[in-house]
């Protein structure tokens, strides 16, 4: 094939797609829509739920998670363009705020309790629901971020994975009993780090071009 | 960079990123310009490429096409109020450093910056780079029939429905899902 024929062709099909950043909106708002159906129907928010939601430690699993959601978003559009710089300290923000969170935690709470507040009440459904929750959207979120053009592959799958967990846990957190800041730093941390891997995982493979 | 080249740069800058900002609107003259002038740079930039790496230049137009449907399928991934060459550059070198991995080169290898590649006009014979024309031969249906009969044996659109019997619509669906496929095709090859 000479170069101008397929310039040739490449000229005909002339319409360009859908941005990439269109696209990420898209499949976050059906990947979230997707784990609020599976939410409602599988796990509900928790009985106290018109109580907890006047606490604060309850209130404050949502700031983590909806920031967790909304940082890995940004740098997921920046990863779409192959010429931008990563800018990965963003995914510092959410840590640095569990962690203040736990100093204020163990300062607040006497030292015989922080052991049941750290194991809390039911760690195992904690990392059975979040990547449940989150497979959806991770599938979508992937499937939007290959119309990017990412040069790092491996890293825009665990964003991808990021982005994903931070739906997913948004939703279990309505549904899960423990609101201590010293059992959301362990258990939900290794919950989004399964969804990461998975999404670093998947990424190498489906977010080359 | 010497004064002259820098005087390229800017000009490149400022007419590419403009052909490119007409075509991500629809203007297919602009977008034809815009690939008709961006083949030599390429050329000029897989040539040097591949000779650094010591791999031979003997692909160098393979190359230019990977890029070239690259840049196609990835344009809309440029921001317009971004400068262009720098976006450029990016798909031009990964694409590039893909295609090095495939002969077995890996490690740094200093590729040119577009912005001031002297434009090579001299395509080879069609005999040194049927990679396109071979993968085109492993697409199926009407993809292949569309490619073929737009790159190959460059149809217009209008001429390949009246001739496959199909829209003008169904037309661009087939030749958009083949140069997708095409793209999945060469990294297949890379692989």
């Amino acid at each position: 094939m000479r170069t101008n024929d397929l310039i040739g062709a490449l000229a005909a099909d002339v319409k360009p797609g859908l941005p990439p950043g269109r696209a990420l909106a898209f499949a976050v708002a059906a990947g979230a829509l997707a784990a609020a159906i599976l939410f409602s129907l599988v796990l509900g928010p928790r009985p106290d739920i018109a109580h907890a939601v006047a606490t604060i430690r309850f209130d404050f699993k949502f700031v983590l998670t909806l920031s967790l959601a909304a940082s890995a978003a940004l740098l997921a559009l920046r990863l779409a363009r192959p010429e931008a710089q990563a800018g990965k300290t963003i995914l510092l923000i959410v840590p640095a705020m569990l962690a203040i969170a736990i100093v204020l935690e163990l300062v607040n709470v006497p030292a015989q309790d922080w052991l049941a507040r750290w194991i809390g009440h039911n760690s195992r459904a904690c990392m059975i629901n979040i990547p449940f929750l989150s497979l959806i959207p991770l599938f979508a979120i992937l499937a939007a971020m290959r119309l990017g053009a990412t040069t790092r592959p491996a890293l825009s799958g665990a964003v991808a994975g990021l982005l994903a967990a931070g739906i997913g846990a948004s939703f279990y957190a309505a549904h899960c009993p423990d609101d201590s800041p010293l059992f959301v730093a362990t258990w939900y941390t290794i919950a989004t780090s399964f969804v990461t891997g998975l999404g670093a995982l998947l990424g190498s493979r489906f977010l080359r071009w | 960079m010497t004064g002259a080249n820098r005087l390229t740069a800017v000009a490149r800058e400022t007419e590419w990123s403009a052909w490119m900002r007409a075509a991500l609107s629809g203007d297919e003259a602009a977008y034809r310009a815009l690939l008709e002038a961006l083949a030599p740079a390429l050329r000029s930039l897989a040539r040097s490429g591949l000779a650094r790496a010591g791999a031979g230049n003997a692909d160098a137009e393979d190359v230019v096409q990977e890029i070239l449907l690259a840049i196609h399928l990835k344009r809309r991934t440029w921001m317009s109020d971004q400068p262009f060459m720098p976006w450029l550059n990016a798909i031009a070198r990964h694409k590039l450093i893909d295609a090095l991995r495939k002969k077995g080169r890996r490690g740094e290898v200093p590729i040119d910056d577009l912005a001031d590649v002297l434009p090579d006009t001299s395509e080879a014979p069609d005999a040194s780079h049927a990679e396109l024309t071979r993968l085109v031969g492993r697409l199926d249906g009407k993809s292949h029939a569309v490619v073929r009969a737009i790159s190959l044996d460059g149809a217009s659109v209008r001429e390949t429905a009246v001739k496959l019997g199909m829209s003008e619509g169904a037309v661009r669906v087939a030749l958009h899902r083949g140069l997708r496929k095409l793209a999945t095709l060469t990294r297949e090859a890379a692989a």
